[in-house]
């Protein structure tokens, strides 16, 4: 077995389940050809030539399997391909295709690996590329974790390209001259008398050939989209238009609508249902069990609303705690409890002896549950025929719906057709499939219809898999202005062991490091520097949300290590800047003092400035926060953020995904929680969830920087620098420490 | 029961108390105006109804007095309005959802006021949520399309 191999068997993590049940033949199998899912039912004149290219006649197909929720990925796939096909992926058909084992995400897991990200020593990279045997051995087709472009980035430009020299060879076979004398543009192979012959011409020939793989990859320096201002969405004319077709817009001849209320204490079974006031309402047709809940199908959403509200039920009650303050009283419990240890991942020096003795500076913290809430409440379309089923969903997960689809309806996994459209957010919500569980249990009471399913907007919210709630406890130490000594212990549920188990049914043995990710893992050099993982029993069932382990642990390590700035005298900036060991974070924290002319974090009487980092997904992220006390509240003028992904793709989009995130971790670090009573939240519309609105949104100035390694995706960084930068602006301004989300508990905002 | 929606009339045999929102999206087959809340808390639904900016999700369709616009009606792919020409240029959706509504509370907002304020566009637009945080964007493609308006 491979050096990697050992090591990665004795970590832990998320990947690590599948290392130890596959490892041995892994990277055997994992080597064996991947099959071409788009061979299974292609049409005479059809070639499809790498998974990601299918041409025919007709025209050119581009898939693109990782998902797009808004965060662009749609469009930079197909502009990752287009760049070495050389054609205009405007006049291409762009589709996710069929899930297939070729589509696994060599990157998710890589994350997962027990180094961190800033650095990148043999071992560390070497343990990263390893966890791609993981992910293909079990075909984990997905989009999260930031993923996308890193890992597409070679394998998209690669598929294009080995395309584009197929359709050259093709040619030249046709015509009797050297591939190497053939050129390509603009759709068409250019043959050296200036012919052009268009692929589309060639698909068949293309199809007869063993594809060409020796290619090289262009250079940025000769790229014509990559990385060009200005590159249009592919998807925005259809989304400023109302012509984009989301998974709840999907219409059939003679379709059903359904939806369910199902036992708001999330995956609890049992309950007493009283229909008869619902069984006579006009429109519908039958109301059934579904899995911990029941059905209304009916013909038409708002009639299945109607009769599903008139429904009389008394729900079951699990064996956690069903409120808040209960939760949170069992959150604490664990925390710094030995018989709840989970890991400890960093601890250097001697943090025991150097909190010994003097002052200890003390800080206790606690952040909500969330709910992901996207505006596109969760829906799908299933129809069932003899032996087949067919489902129409927006997901990030599509293969884990293919597999559960199969086993709940008693056929073969390859007898289900998931067809996944475009969605209307998600912030991690679709990496969960029970609303396709549900629609499925229906659609089999009725053979052959579409069946549409859609929740409700508190169905929604009330059985979301929300971010984990957590608590926090900081102890440290500084002396002579600087910090010298910082030891965080974070308590939550298991998060990534409880969502794998949700989804394939296998346990994840080992420490969820999503309990520290974000705080463990961050790029500074403390002397006496310690982060300990608690794990609280499970108690509402959590899931990934937008940033996962970072969106609180940014809040943790980042306002803990202000309080022990504060506490030492330091400039905020300027002592984060000498504690950080990592050249790209130092960088970005340089670049936001200059952009915000840093000069200390008061500006004037009742305004104050905050810094905020975190490094997540191997990106580094400063923030510099700008607020002013008015008599209505806090108001936050000006938001300053750097980032460094590497490479650059598309500037345009970037800025847009740090927009949106900056705004996502401010809105739930102001106004956001789920609060627990009988099991059940009691936010469950956006009245009493609110975020950020128009009128709060700040100014929000970007810069993109490329000292970092590697390439990166940007859906995620931006979200945990926000909420401790704002929190520690508003200490700037008021002298008020807060450690408790969301701020608005303890203070008004304009 | 009639109504007309983007100037065609068409028939729908419905209770009068469902929401014209349903009555679009199940009945007639418009899915521009969507689904978001259910209660006029977000706004993904607005249309117009006689050029004002209404939220489609909570006006019973028996109560419907006026011509229905939507997004579908504002303008196609191949003849853009001024505010959805803005928003393109601006490149202003990420997931999109909310931006039919958006786009029709913008386009409703210019048509009575031609040059808002950013606080004006601040009280009329914070009814429409964003859950992507596209705000930045929509602001300036908001100005952006005034004065092409006002130019044209």
């Amino acid at each position: 077995m491979s050096r990697a191999g050992k090591i990665a068997r004795r970590t832990f993590l998320i990947g690590s389940a599948a290392i130890a049940g596959g490892v041995a033949f892994g990277v055997y199998m994992a080597k064996k050809p991947i099959p071409n899912p788009l061979l299974d039912d292609l049409k005479d004149g059809e070639a499809a030539i790498t998974p990601f290219v299918k041409i025919d006649a007709e025209g050119i197909t581009l898939i693109t399997p990782r998902a797009d929720k808004g965060q662009g990925a749609y469009s930079i796939q197909a502009y990752l391909i287009a760049e070495e096909l050389d054609i205009d992926p405007a006049t291409a058909m762009i589709t996710p295709g069929m899930p297939g084992q070729a589509y696994y995400n060599a990157s998710v897991l890589s994350e997962g690996v027990p180094f961190p990200a800033y650095q990148d020593g043999f071992v560390a990279e070497t343990l990263r590329d390893f966890m791609s045997v993981p992910a293909k051995l079990f075909s984990i087709q997905m989009t999260g974790g930031s993923s996308t472009v890193p890992d597409g980035f070679d394998r998209m430009r690669l598929a294009g390209a080995t395309a584009r020299e197929t359709l050259k060879e093709a040619a030249a076979r046709r015509v009797g001259v050297a591939r190497g004398d053939l050129r390509t543009e603009n759709g068409a192979v250019i043959l050296p008398d200036g012919t052009s012959i268009a692929y589309t011409d060639l698909a068949a020939e293309a199809a007869e050939i063993d594809p060409v793989t020796d290619v090289t990859l262009r250079p940025a320096s000769a790229w014509r989209y990559l990385g060009k201002p200005d590159l249009p969405r592919l998807d925005m004319l259809r989304k400023c238009t109302g012509t984009e077709v989301y998974g709840i817009d999907m219409e059939f001849q003679d379709m059903l609508h359904a939806t369910v209320r199902a036992n708001p204490a999330v995956g609890t079974a049992g309950a007493r249902v009283d229909a008869s006031a619902a069984e006579g309402m006009r429109g519908v047709e039958k109301i059934l069990p579904v899995s911990n809940g029941v059905g209304v199908i009916a013909n038409n959403t708002w009639r299945a609303f109607q009769a599903a509200e008139a429904l009389e039920i008394e729900w079951s009650a699990p064996d956690y705690p069903g409120t808040s303050e209960g939760i949170f009283a069992t959150l604490e419990q664990a925390l710094g409890d030995p018989d709840s240890y989970d890991h400890r991942q960093r601890n250097e020096g001697d943090v025991d002896a150097a909190l010994e003795a003097g002052e200890v500076i003390e800080a206790r913290y606690r952040i909500p549950y969330l709910a992901h809430a996207p505006m596109e409440p969760m829906n799908a379309v299933v129809r069932v025929l003899d032996a087949q089923v067919e489902i129409w969903t927006g997901t990030q997960i599509p293969l884990f719906i293919r597999d559960r689809a199969a086993t709940i309806a008693g056929v073969e996994p390859e007898a289900v057709k998931v067809y996944v459209l475009p969605m209307g957010g998600s912030f991690g919500h679709r990496l969960e499939m029970t609303h396709v569980e549900q629609a499925v249990e229906l659609a089999l009471a009725v053979p052959g219809r579409h069946l549409k399913l859609t929740w409700s907007r508190e169905e929604d919210m009330s059985h979301d898999y929300p971010r984990p709630a957590s608590v926090a406890a900081g102890r440290g130490k500084v002396a002579d202005g600087k910090v010298m000594a910082f030891d965080l212990s974070v308590s939550q549920s298991a998060m990534a062991p409880e969502w794998f188990g949700r989804l394939s049914g296998m346990s994840l043995p080992g420490p969820d490091a999503t309990i520290t990710t974000g705080s463990w893992d961050q790029p500074f050099d403390i002397p006496d520097y310690r982060v300990t993982g608690y794990r609280a029993p499970s108690m509402v069932p959590v899931s990934s949300w937008r940033s996962v382990g970072a969106s609180g642990n940014g809040f943790y390590h980042d306002s803990f290590l202000d309080e022990l700035i504060h506490a030492a005298g330091a400039d905020p900036l300027a002592e984060r800047i000498r504690l950080c060991l990592h050249e790209p974070a130092r960088k970005v924290l340089e670049a936001v003092g200059e952009m915000s002319g840093w000069d200390g974090p008061s500006i004037a009487e009742g305004r104050g400035r905050g810094v905020g980092f975190c490094m997540s997904f191997g990106v580094p992220c400063a923030q510099v926060i700008e607020v002013t006390q008015t008599d209505e509240g806090i108001r936050i003028d000006q938001v300053y953020v750097a980032v460094d992904v590497g490479e650059v793709l598309d500037p345009t989009n970037l800025e847009a995904q740090v927009f949106g995130g900056v705004i996502f971790g401010l809105g739930h670090a102001m106004n956001c929680a789920l609060t627990y009573e009988n099991h059940a939240p009691l936010e469950t519309n956006y009245h009493a969830y609110e975020g950020m609105r128009l009128y709060q949104a700040p100014q929000i100035e970007v810069r993109a920087l490329s000292n970092g390694s590697r390439i990166r995706g940007v859906g995620e960084p931006g979200v945990p620098p926000a909420a401790p930068a704002l929190a520690n602006a508003i200490f700037a301004a008021t002298g008020q420490r807060i450690r408790e989300l969301p701020l608005n508990k303890h203070i008004d905002f304009v | 029961m009639k109504l007309t929606v983007n100037g065609t009339e068409h028939e729908v045999d419905v209770e009068p108390e469902m929401p014209l929102l349903w009555v679009l999206r199940d009945e007639l087959n418009i899915k521009g105006p969507k689904y978001g809340c259910g209660i006029a808390q977000c706004g993904a639904c607005t249309v117009h109804v006689d050029g004002m900016a209404v939220r489609s999700c909570q006006l019973p369709v028996g109560d419907l007095e006026g011509g229905v616009t939507t997004i579908e009606g504002l303008g196609t792919p191949e003849r853009l309005h001024a505010v959805q020409a803005a928003w393109v240029a601006h490149q202003v959706a990420q997931c999109g959802y909310c931006q039919s509504g958006q786009i029709m509370q913008a386009a409703a907002l210019l048509d009575l006021n031609p040059e808002p304020s950013d606080a004006e566009i601040d009280a009329v637009m914070s009814g429409n949520l964003c859950r992507c945080g596209t705000y930045p964007r929509i602001r300036a493609a908001i100005h952006d399309a005034a004065q092409k308006l006002s130019e044209a």
